[in-house]
């Protein structure tokens, strides 16, 4: 206890000061005044008592100083001097440190900026969810597949019934329906939902109440819904007496039973959903028809909570084991079927997947942008620290510890560092959203969410990087500072050759990793841009220009098969008779779109597939002029006609790939493969075209005719010579004219819906731009700094020259050289690093090389320049000096 | 750290001051007067490390000070011991008597 109080009374003399100086000073006042009484009592006169007094005792003020280092918190004290002074001399060269602050702002800013999208979308995505330190995401894995999937109804319960290790699944299935909005129709996004699941996450409805146990099973029995704050505020105008009201959803009224909490978003990342409702009711939202006692429909997507203290691998265990009693059990439907947990920075099935490599990489970018920022500091502190060695020189000479200049030069980055980093939690809150304004916009009603999080492990974080930072540019100049040989520097003083070449060659040291840096930085950038503009190039198969993809949300508007295919017939009739359509067709799924293809086991006459492997394929439901109207050539047979209906026998349309595999040196026309226990026989070959994205591999895939297998929910795929933009009001116009509760979807070219499935990559390549457009910045600043110091410095030897006859192109021609010899040893070894980099930029890269010569060589061109640059004004600078005045400083 | 006179041997005056405050409180000079009044005149404390001295010990909590008035109605600083300034001088007087005894016994044996 003592040493507690100790420091208590230490910490109350540091802010009691001036009340403790004086009581100091009448102390020892008193002190004196009863050695003056002494020495009178002894006989001295009053002047002579006091003067002998005084002596005595020794110098008062010295006293007081000594006893002030010793009596208060000596190093604090210490530090609220070097904090005063510092800040003084930062108000006393403004532009070295707004500069400075700058610099480190943008450094510090954009790691915060990072971290916090990583804290909001990667670690924590959740807002309001409870425990997401134990919250996993749940997949379903084949054996021998590399893809997983979702999970059946009937397996999920089982896993809930018979694990130990967990607290709670969940189910959680994206869904979309449409909402009428005047005469708009609106998409939604909304989650089909077990019934535990606003309990198990541990967030409570702000109205009315989550869901019943009871109101997860039945077949539609429960058509109950919670809807989310946005939603109740923008479609509800925030009604207070909301609970209990009815809305329609895919023609069936649910009730309204809760309203979420407006921090909640649910569970995807990517979109924050509209409603909930219960697993009940998945036939009502899920066009492939009800799932819930199929134990071979995986659908389900699922997150599951580990009771606290069970480890990752643990629980993996039980999920394999009880893995291997449903395949025990249920052999015909479970066969090679698992559980996988996945991190949720690893989720399979929301936007993570995509946004995770690209987070990785801008994490690695931001920390490159700091340390030049670090790097640009660093320089501009020595070059502050030249200007200051007369300080330090003298503060030295009267006696300051050099560990005490050192700490002294420290407290001033620190100071300059925090500032930067207040300044870059600022950027930070401001850029927390800023992924969504990069990210393509979408449909109307369904909101994008990024969230970044600026939460205390960001700001933690942030200040670890702020000391971190302070450490890496004020170390080196602080201890150079504090090396001033005494005598040697107070003898050179004013002669025109100081600093010495060491610190000079430390400088050159800090630009050439500032351009190393950038040149990674640049390369990158450089390469991502590059694959955007091959893959904005490269042909998907189909043609993008001239068409137009579009909808109608049938299944939404509660549309059965007979009705759909009368409105269907009727409207590819109306919009054939527009005026610029040159043909149009329907596709159940349209290309790059987020819906999922059908796929199926098949069975291929003459084909004896290897033991292990399931031949198995995607395929899309198509109707008649398909082909023609997106433009994909049938390379061999026949396209589908209005002929292919339910009465004729059924047939496909395969494409290249899927023809050679299973046909090879074959004719693949008339050979017959069964799909879903129907024998098709191939009328046609279809050229490859990109089905999903344009960075999948060449697979086989198939068509049907979307009149043998027929869905409510079909697309339009409209050839015209219009835009999207134009075409849009007369779609809208003869939907509503077959049905006044319809309107069309997102309208939109099939180039745009292409480009939206580009998305990381652009997303990449403007994060990257922007971070290497600052690096480039910050590199310049420093190259700047560098060779206008180190001009300054040759003053001397440039006036000799000049002195003995050289011109001014010499000069200049002498002074670029350098810089540009210190430029290219750091392109050098930055081309080195950028080689070994990019490499890991892998999937983001799209028919580039990482060595990629043209991205190299731009980056190269553009640091040239910029060092041509920075070097050219100190250098004309150069030219101008007075060879006489030079020599005689 | 203050410098101490070589009169005294370094980082004794803490345990002098200790030792002159064990009975009774007293103020700074009356502390000096003390030590040399105890020590038969032989120590003679420097006035300029006396106080860095006291407010250090002070810092420790060893002694504690309060506003009183002198013997000759000045009014003057008094400091006391602590309960841990007592153990404190305890501690120091057996470590010292450790110490002078082994240097006494090198001493003795050259």
């Amino acid at each position: 206890m003592p040493r507690l109080r100790a420091w208590f009374s230490r910490l109350a003399g540091l802010f009691q000061k001036d009340k403790r100086d004086a009581e100091m000073a009448e102390e020892m006042r008193a002190h004196v005044d009863l050695l003056i009484e002494r020495n009178i009592a002894a006989g001295m006169l009053p002047h002579e008592a006091r003067n002998a007094a005084l002596r005595q005792f020794g110098g008062v003020e010295r006293v007081k100083e000594i006893a002030r280092e010793q009596r208060v918190w000596r190093w604090a004290d210490e530090f609220l001097q070097d904090l005063r002074f510092g800040a003084r001399m930062l108000f006393r060269s403004p532009g070295f440190s707004i500069l400075a602050i700058l610099c480190l702002t943008l450094g510090i800013g954009t790691n915060a900026a990072v971290f916090s999208w990583i804290e909001g979308i990667l670690i924590r995505p959740y807002p309001l969810v409870a425990h997401q330190d134990r919250m996993f995401a749940l997949g379903g894995t084949t054996r021998g597949a590399t893809e997983g999937h979702g999970l059946s109804y009937p397996d999920f319960v089982d896993l809930e019934k018979n694990s130990m290790l967990f607290e709670s699944f969940i189910v959680d299935r994206i869904v979309g329906t449409s909402l009428s909005v005047g005469d708009r129709a609106e998409r939604a996004s909304g989650g089909i939902v077990s019934a535990n699941y606003f309990d198990a996450l541990g967030v409570q409805p702000i109205l009315g109440r989550g869901f019943r146990p009871e109101e997860g099973t039945g077949r539609n029995a429960h058509p109950v819904t919670v809807i989310s704050y946005l939603t109740w505020q923008d479609r509800y105008k925030g009604d207070p007496e909301i609970i209990g009201k009815t809305q329609f959803f895919n023609g069936v009224q649910h009730t309204i039973i809760g309203v979420a909490p407006e921090k909640f978003h649910g569970t995807f990342i990517g979109y924050s959903f509209n409603f909930w409702v219960p697993t009940s009711m998945q036939e009502t939202f899920d066009s492939t028809g009800y799932k819930l006692e199929d134990r071979g429909a995986r659908w389900i997507e699922s997150y599951a909570f580990l009771k606290p203290g069970v480890t990752r691998q643990q629980a993996q265990a039980e999920l394999s084991a009880i893995a291997q009693r449903l395949e025990n059990d249920f052999p015909e439907t479970n066969r090679g079927q698992g559980f996988e947990l996945f991190p949720l920075w690893k989720t399979p099935f929301n936007a993570v997947g995509n946004l995770s490599p690209t987070l990785a990489i801008t994490t690695g970018v931001a920390f490159f942008v700091l340390l030049i920022a670090c790097a640009n500091v660093s320089n501009l502190l020595l070059a502050r620290s030249l200007l200051r060695r007369h300080e330090m020189t003298m503060r030295l000479a009267l006696g300051a510890g050099r560990r005490r200049l050192i700490k002294q030069l420290f407290t001033e980055g620190l100071l300059l560092s925090v500032i930067a980093a207040a300044g870059g939690i600022m950027v930070a809150y401001w850029c927390r959203n800023a992924l969504v304004l990069v990210s393509p916009s979408r449909t109307p009603g369904i909101t994008i969410d990024y969230p970044g999080q600026l939460d205390w492990r960001v700001l933690a974080l942030s200040v670890a990087v702020c000391i971190g930072s302070t450490m890496l540019f004020a170390l080196i100049p602080a201890i150079h500072a504090s090396h001033v040989d005494l005598s040697g520097a107070l003898k050179s003083e004013g002669s025109g050759v100081v600093g010495g070449s060491g610190r000079s060659r430390l400088r050159s040291v800090l630009v050439f990793v500032q351009v190393a840096l950038s040149f990674v930085l640049i390369a990158g950038t450089g390469l991502l841009l590059r694959s955007l503009v091959q893959m904005q190039n490269s042909d998907p198969g189909f043609s993008t220009r001239n068409v137009v993809v579009s909808g109608a949300d049938l299944f939404s508007a509660g549309y059965k098969p007979d009705r759909a295919k009368i409105f269907y017939e009727q409207m590819l009739e109306r919009i054939r008779a527009l005026p610029g359509v040159q043909s149009a067709a329907l596709a159940r799924v349209r290309p790059f779109s987020y819906a999922v293809y059908s796929s199926a086991p098949l069975e291929i006459e003459g084909y004896q597939p290897p033991r292990n492997e399931q031949v198995a394929a995607d395929y899309n439901q198509v109707g008649e002029g398909y082909f023609s109207a997106i433009g994909i050539p049938i390379v061999e047979g026949r396209e589908f006609t209005r002929n292919d209906d339910e009465n004729a026998p059924p047939v496909a349309i395969v494409n290249e790939t899927m023809a050679a595999k299973y046909w090879p040196e074959k004719n693949a026309i008339g050979q017959r493969l069964k799909v879903k226990d129907k024998w098709m026989e191939i009328v046609g070959v279809a050229k490859n075209a990109n089905y999903r994205t344009k960075l999948e591999n060449p697979m086989p895939f198939f068509y049907v005719p979307v009149r043998q297998d027929f869905f409510v929910q079909n697309g339009f795929i409209i050839r015209t010579e219009q835009s999207a933009a134009a075409i849009m009001n007369a779609l809208a116009r003869e939907i509503h004219a077959l049905d006044p509760n319809l309107a069309p979807l997102d309208t939109i070219s099939l180039q745009q819906q292409v480009d939206l499935m580009s998305y990381t990559q652009r997303l990449a390549a403007a994060l990257l731009a922007i971070f290497g457009g600052m690096a480039l910045f910050l590199a310049s600043i420093g190259l700047y700094a560098v060779m206008s110091y180190s001009v300054s410095q040759g003053t001397r030897e440039l006036g000799v020259r000049m002195a003995l006859g050289a011109e001014a192109k010499d000069l200049l021609r002498l002074v670029i050289s350098r810089g540009l010899r210190l430029t290219t040893a750091g392109i050098v070894i930055g081309a080195a690093a950028a080689l070994l980099l990019t490499r890991l930029m892998g999937n983001l890269l799209y028919k580039v090389s990482p060595r990629d010569p043209i991205a190299f060589g731009a980056a190269l061109i553009i640091l040239i320049a910029v060092a041509l640059v920075a070097c050219f004004l100190p250098a004309r600078r150069a030219t101008r000096i007075d060879p006489a005045r030079a020599l005689r400083t | 750290m203050a410098k101490e006179k070589p009169d005294l041997v370094y980082g004794t005056l803490d345990m002098l001051i200790l030792k002159a405050l064990q009975h009774d409180p007293r103020h700074g000079l009356g502390i000096a007067d003390r030590i040399q009044q105890m020590s038969k005149d032989i120590l003679h404390v420097e006035q300029g490390s006396l106080y860095p001295a006291l407010y250090r010990l002070e810092a420790q909590s060893w002694i504690k000070a309060k506003w009183g008035v002198s013997d000759n109605n000045r009014k003057a600083r008094y400091y006391e011991l602590t309960t841990a300034g007592r153990k404190q001088l305890t501690a120091e007087e057996e470590h010292w008597l450790r110490i002078t005894k082994g240097i006494d016994l090198v001493l003795a044996g050259g």
